[in-house]
């Protein structure tokens, strides 16, 4: 699957790690320039599809239709099929869902708050991520649509329009909250993916041979033709939705949050929620990014592109917010103690050294323990030892979910209603099913979209390039050979610098 | 889509002169030649760029986009929207209390006016975008040359359309030719801004099968149907199960509810022999005694049951002014006519003269618009109600003799509570003492 790249080989990509403000290391590598980088991304969509690609997809198919018949089975039969029953009434349902929302958030953060601060080196990943975003929330919404077994249900009461039960939603309740939290922020996500996609499904049409992708990215791109009136419109309406878009990342965890935290059930009733969720979501959403951008960047030889200094500002962001959850974590336990409820001291010893210590020791080393090798440039900047602690930490981010949802619940204030709760195969394979969702999309994705924002990408190359021909003290970047059959111009950038 | 208009080439009439482009391979020198053509005061023309040039708004003379104000209206709708929409629902419409809060609840709808504030202001962003723009366009005579195709790759176009005024063949072309472009052609337009014909076909299919919702609807308002009507999701609205009084086909009788089986009784149903607690009845006679001993306690009870059971529409006194009554006397009092019927005034003289047997029985099977309370209260606290009704009888009717003289005295120094009855929302504190009743 991976081809050989077009300008250098791999092996000889300059390191762009370094951190010297005075000597600025360079974001894409190789010596792309526009036409370059044009061949590079479109290559990916253009080659003939890889075998590899169609395994893939099968396999992530049939977990897709494994996922389809335990949905049909669950309607058919109704939730006594999974594991959950009083007290534990929500369990990996639920859990999933706010797994998958978490993930979501690293796309829309990426795209809009990097956006505003200016952080250059989010072009070439941002596409990336807020696919994933997508898709994440597309696999977040399928357990809310479907926990309570009657997927009409959710949409039919959640609604606020006039029906024949002559009642409306109860707006002071955070689960209409979170309806209308989630759904914007998928439709605001969607729109700043499809309108940052326009200009790059013109590229593809543009260049499509073959009639199906000549219709398909003819229709995709809107007749875009890059004109100077349109891109200033275009630019000023994308400021605007990455603006609107930094408030959403920060409130659909914390209004998830507000489903735990309103509640009063001890080890839920915490005000530290809505920080600690949003922190906990975009930990795993960067850390679902590095899993998947790592192999992506192998498979398609976009290593010039997604450079080693790009997984690295991901990895201290995971390092950042893996610490603040595992302040979250501490300072939940210190209010326990030192609010002096009973209840709730009783709910977070139990969650420790109760029935289901495995989980929450899973939690803290996967969450909190794992990511502290990222103080170590050497591990930060190893390929394998990134690609292991993100897995990790995926896994401990759905342990944190499932620790203050099941823990919570199993122990009721009365004892004789305590439980323990066990997963059904049906539970189990919904779970697995949503990956397979997911992966199926993603794929999808990958063979017939830009994975790379090229607009974006040669906006960077072009911005602190050197223009009248005196250096500005820049890093010294590798892969000068150059491409003889493209007609480059005198003056066309060959290195870009953050 | 090149391809696609480039075959119709061929089909179309004299193609029109769309403009003069030039091409060049660095984004400074069209910002140089962007300056010129803006200075030579053309209106209608256009760049073309890959990604967005910095400084090229400058060179144009593009003016500030309208956007951002038609975004703040449209995210100050979208709150207005919010508050209208939570106002209107739960504090108009369906009035609904929660934990005492009131019914605009402004900390708690916060979240809802963020989110759509930020849906409806996304939405106008992008949809503005669009419209702006002029997108979705799928045809422009741009697309048909081969060379433009690099417009989203990697050259940079100045296109100057013929319908400018200051266009002219010459001049133009001129002006274009000394900003150095790595190719300037001129580009025709052999569709003639016309939509193909091929659209109209499919087109006119679509718009006649888009007809059939809306006459489907119009047909199903405006006829009758004895079918019931289609149940899309069912829902547990028809369940393998019989419901009371319907027929069915497996027992020999053809009903669905079953008869007593002979010989039981059912829970709670059990009673011994004693007629006169029961029924009311002595010997088939309505009972002027009580079936046991009248005591203080009774009494007592007999007060606290009626307060739960009897005072919400007759009233604690029984004079019939219960909360029930009451209100309903507001609700009725301007319409002429109405089937309220309004409870009866316990201390009539046509309730008092009955028989505490009769009196039973009304508590017992009901009366009138009154249903029966033998469900709700035992036979013992019917009775008990019963005992509590004489005394209030005797105390409404009383007269100066019939309280002790000590009593009286006091009474006498409270003048005003009696007068004026128990308050609106206070239980009248005076028991009858231990009116003994026959």
């Amino acid at each position: 699957m991976s081809t050989a790249t077009a300008t250098t080989s791999p092996e000889s990509l300059p390191d762009n790690t370094n951190d010297d403000p005075n000597r600025r290391p360079a974001l894409v590598l190789g010596g792309l320039d526009a036409t370059a980088v044009t061949e590079e991304v479109c290559r990916v969509n253009e080659y003939k599809t890889p075998m590899g690609w169609y395994i893939g997809f099968g396999i992530s198919v049939s977990i897709l239709g494994m996922l389809g018949l335990m949905i049909a089975y669950l309607f058919y039969n109704g939730v006594g099929v999974w594991g959950l029953n009083s007290p534990v009434g929500w369990a990996w349902d639920i859990t999933n869902f706010v797994f998958w929302v978490g993930i979501g958030h690293a796309g829309t953060l990426i795209s809009a708050i990097l956006f505003l601060f200016r952080q250059n080196w989010r072009t070439s990943i941002n596409r990336f991520a807020e696919a994933m975003t997508i898709f994440a929330v597309i696999c977040a919404a399928l357990f809310p649509g479907i926990h309570v077994g009657r997927w009409w249900l959710a949409p039919l009461w959640m609604a606020p329009y006039p029906n024949q039960m002559a009642i409306w939603p109860q707006f002071r309740s955070p689960l209409l909250w979170d309806v209308f939290a989630v759904s914007t922020y998928a439709t605001v996500s969607l729109l700043f993916w499809y309108m940052g996609m326009i200009p790059d499904l013109a590229t593809l049409r543009d260049r499509a041979k073959a009639r199906w992708q000549q219709v398909l990215y003819g229709a995709l791109s809107l007749g875009w033709r890059g004109s100077g009136r349109q891109w200033s419109v275009y630019e000023k309406a994308y400021l605007l939705l990455a603006g609107l878009a930094t408030p959403l990342v920060v409130s659909v965890h914390s209004v998830v949050s507000f489903d735990f935290a309103t509640s009063v059930v001890p080890g839920w009733h915490t005000t530290i929620f809505p920080p600690y969720f949003v922190a906990g979501a975009i930990f795993s959403g960067f850390a679902m990014v590095v899993s998947l951008m790592v192999p992506a960047r192998e498979w398609f030889g976009l290593k010039h592109l997604i450079t080693m200094r790009h997984l690295e500002n991901m990895n201290k962001v995971i390092l950042a917010t893996g610490c603040m959850v595992g302040y979250a974590y501490s300072i939940e336990f210190f209010i326990a103690w030192y609010g002096g409820n009973p209840y709730e001291r009783f709910a977070f010893i139990n969650r420790a050294f109760g029935p289901y210590w495995w989980a929450y020791w899973t939690m803290v080393s996967c969450n909190v323990l794992t990511p502290q090798l990222f103080w170590f440039k050497k591990i930060r900047t190893s390929i394998p030892a990134m690609f292991i602690i993100s897995i990790f930490v995926n896994i401990g981010m759905w342990f944190e979910r499932f620790v203050i949802i099941v823990t919570s619940l199993s122990r009721d204030f009365v004892p004789s209603s305590w439980g323990y709760f066990s997963p059904t195969f049906v539970d189990i394979c919904i779970f697995i099913g949503s990956f397979g969702l997911f992966m199926t999309l993603f794929l999808l994705f990958c063979r017939f979209l830009p994975i790379i924002a090229m607009s974006e990408v040669k906006n960077v190359l072009h911005h602190d390039a050197p223009r009248g021909g005196k250096g500005h003290g820049h890093d010294e970047h590798g892969g000068h050979e150059k491409k003889d059959d493209q007609s480059q111009s005198p003056n066309t950038v060959s290195t870009a610098h953050a | 889509m090149h391809d696609a208009v480039m075959t119709n080439h061929t089909a179309a009439k004299a193609p029109t002169l769309y403009g003069v482009v030039a091409e060049y391979d660095t984004e400074q020198k069209l910002l140089e030649a962007s300056r010129q053509v803006r200075d030579a005061g053309y209106t209608r023309w256009d760049t073309h760029t890959p990604y967005p040039v910095h400084g090229l708004d400058e060179a144009m003379g593009n003016p500030q986009p309208v956007l951002p104000f038609v975004v703040f209206g449209a995210g100050l709708t979208g709150t207005l929207v919010a508050l209208g929409l939570q106002t209107f629902t739960n504090a108009i419409d369906y009035q609904f209390v929660v934990s005492g809060k009131p019914l605009v609840s402004l900390p708690a709808n916060i979240p809802i006016v963020f989110e759509l504030t930020v849906l409806f202001s996304a939405l106008t962003a992008f949809g503005g975008m669009l419209a702006f723009n002029g997108l979705p366009m799928l045809y422009h005579p741009l697309f048909n040359l081969p060379r433009f195709a690099r417009a989203t790759a990697d050259r940079f176009f100045i296109a100057i359309e013929a319908a400018d005024p200051k266009y002219d063949v010459k001049n133009t072309r001129k002006l274009l030719s000394a900003t150095n472009p790595s190719a300037l052609e001129d580009c025709y337009d052999p569709q003639d801004g016309k939509i193909p014909f091929a659209f109209y076909v499919p087109g006119v299919i679509a718009a006649c099968f888009a007809l059939i919702p809306p006459a489907i609807v119009y047909k199903m308002r405006n006829t009758r149907s004895p079918d019931p009507k289609i149940h899309l999701v069912l829902d547990m609205d028809f369940q393998n199960k019989y419901k009371a009084q319907s027929s069915s086909a497996f027992f020999a009788d053809g009903k669905t509810s079953r008869p007593q089986v002979g010989g039981t009784v059912a829970r709670g149903q059990l009673h011994d022999a004693n007629e006169h607690l029961h029924t009311g009845k002595i010997d088939g006679k309505w009972a002027t005694t009580f079936p046991f001993e009248v005591t203080e306690e009774r009494m007592k009870r007999g007060q606290e049951r009626f307060g739960i059971y009897c005072a919400a529409c007759h009233g604690y006194s029984g004079k019939g002014d219960g909360m029930v009554a009451r209100r309903a006397d507001q609700l009725m009092a301007d319409k002429k006519e109405s089937d309220w019927v309004a409870p009866t005034n316990l201390n009539n003289e046509s309730v008092a003269k009955q028989t505490h047997g009769e009196l039973y029985n009304t508590a017992t099977h009901g009366i009138r618009n009154m249903a029966g309370y033998a469900s709700q209260i035992s036979d013992e606290d019917r009775w008990n109600i019963i005992l509590y009704v004489r005394a209030l009888q005797r105390s409404n009717n009383a007269r100066e003799k019939d309280v002790p003289p000590e009593e009286l005295a006091k009474l006498t120094a409270q003048e005003f509570t009696i007068t004026n009855g128990p308050g609106l929302h206070q239980r009248p504190e005076a028991t009858p003492a231990a009116a003994p009743a026959k």
